[in-house]
Formats: C-alpha cells, sequence, structure tokens
C-alpha cells in the first residue's frame, strides 16, 4: 500500500483536458513543485517528410489503463510523490490538439522533473496506445520509435 | 478463448476480436501461434517474424511460453506508439 497517499487521476478520454485545471488538482497541502508535460498533435511528419492532416488513436480498454496505474506506482515508490496525473486523448484528433497530459507534484522540483520525465517515458513504450496518421484519403500507421527504447535506459537502477 | 487484434495487425485479419476453441493440446501462446497459421493462411503474414509482436494474456504483457487456456484472453498487437 502507498503510505501517504498521493492524488492519483488516470483518464482515457476523447475530450480535451484544461491544464490549469489539471494543475490545481495536483496541488497537495505538501506540494513544494508541480512539474506538467503537454504532448501536441504535429502537423508535419519530418521522417516521412509529409503533411498530417488528422490522426486516430486507440487503446486496449483495461490493459491501457493498468499499464498506465503500474507506471505511476513505480514513480511514486521512487520519487515520492504527492500527485500524479495522466490523460491521454483517443480518437480523432487534428494538428495542434492535445493528446497527452503527465502531471506530477511533489515536495521538492528534481523529484518532480525527473518523475514527469519517468512516466512519459515508460507511457511511450509500454501503454497500449497506435496512432494512425491521415493525409489525403491515406491511412499510416505510426511505427515505434526505436529512440524511446532507448531513453529507458536511463532509467535502470 | 477470446483474441483481440489492435492498430495494423486488426485490418490484417479484418476484425477486432475472434472466438475460437483451442485443442486441449495447445497449453502456450508459441503453440497457439501455430496453430492459428495451420488453420487459416490470414495468420501467416502476421506471424511471419512474431518476435516483433506484442502478446497480453489476460491484458498483461506475455511471452512465447506463457500458458494459454480457453478461457483466456489474448491479444496480438504491433509496438505501442502512443504519447
Amino acid at each position: 500500500m502507498i503510505k501517504n497517499s498521493p492524488v492519483i487521476k488516470v483518464k482515457i478520454q476523447n475530450e480535451d483536458f484544461d491544464v490549469s485545471e489539471e494543475t490545481r488538482f495536483l496541488q497537495q497541502d505538501n506540494t513544494g513543485a508541480i512539474v506538467n508535460f503537454v504532448g501536441i498533435v504535429r502537423g508535419y511528419d519530418e521522417k516521412n517528410n509529409r503533411t498530417i492532416h488528422s490522426m486516430k488513436l486507440e487503446h486496449y480498454p483495461g490493459m491501457t489503463e493498468s499499464e498506465i496505474e503500474k507506471i505511476i506506482f513505480e514513480s511514486y515508490k521512487r520519487w515520492q510523490l504527492t500527485g500524479i496525473t495522466v490523460i491521454h486523448r483517443v480518437g480523432n484528433l487534428k494538428p495542434s490538439d492535445k493528446i497527452v497530459f503527465v502531471g506530477v507534484s511533489s515536495k521538492h522540483r528534481q523529484n518532480a522533473f525527473d518523475g514527469c520525465n519517468f512516466i512519459m517515458d515508460w507511457l511511450k513504450t509500454k501503454a497500449p496506445f497506435w496512432k494512425v496518421e491521415e493525409n489525403n484519403n491515406k491511412r499510416n500507421w505510426v511505427s515505434f520509435n526505436e529512440s524511446d527504447n532507448q531513453a529507458l535506459k536511463k532509467w535502470k537502477k | 478463448m477470446v483474441i483481440k487484434y489492435f492498430s495494423w495487425i486488426k485490418e490484417h485479419i479484418g476484425e477486432s476480436e475472434e472466438l475460437i476453441d483451442i485443442p486441449s493440446d495447445i497449453t502456450n501462446v508459441d503453440q497457439l501461434i501455430n496453430y492459428l497459421n495451420e488453420k487459416d493462411s490470414k495468420y501467416n503474414l502476421l506471424f511471419e517474424k512474431k518476435e516483433l509482436i506484442k502478446i497480453a494474456v489476460n491484458k498483461t504483457y506475455s511471452s512465447f511460453d506463457t500458458k494459454v487456456s480457453n478461457s483466456d484472453e489474448i491479444a496480438f498487437f504491433p509496438p505501442v506508439t502512443g504519447g
């Protein structure tokens, strides 16, 4: 069981989210630092040199939430965070839409920076989401980026 | 047994899930893959490089030697691309 329980929120949703509202949720009596990460849909795919008109995200209901909860629990154990929120959007998105929110709070800033970074790195490699980009009736399933696997190495104990 | 597919694998197989009964001598994921490959050629391309496919048994990441039975939910999907 988690001691001094942090506030925790995990949401998979179609709707947009409000960063100010989520930041307020993370602030507890013993919070001294909050770090938020917001991922945005890019309008251009640099790797394949093409414009993205829209994107669709799908997930594996049940498994996605449980994988995110595992990541959150590990991050709490390592950095004693006071609040953790992961919101990931699914469904149809357009360039400049917000796609993911990872926010953490802690007593001191370094734990918040590291905790947020850790959650995002693990989310990219473990949480079952898949993106398909759409451009002039062409669909392209986004392929896994090996650099995301490399990013995990810095968290080895 | 329920088998679920996601992303391009779902499109390749042509459905998001299938209900199948496996014979009692199929006891792990690897044997299940061999069984499906022999059952229908639609699985051949999917499992051609099976080490690139992610496997979940009852919504937990699993491997070729994970035990399976008719009461399980299996999922095959490509490496994840969220975030």
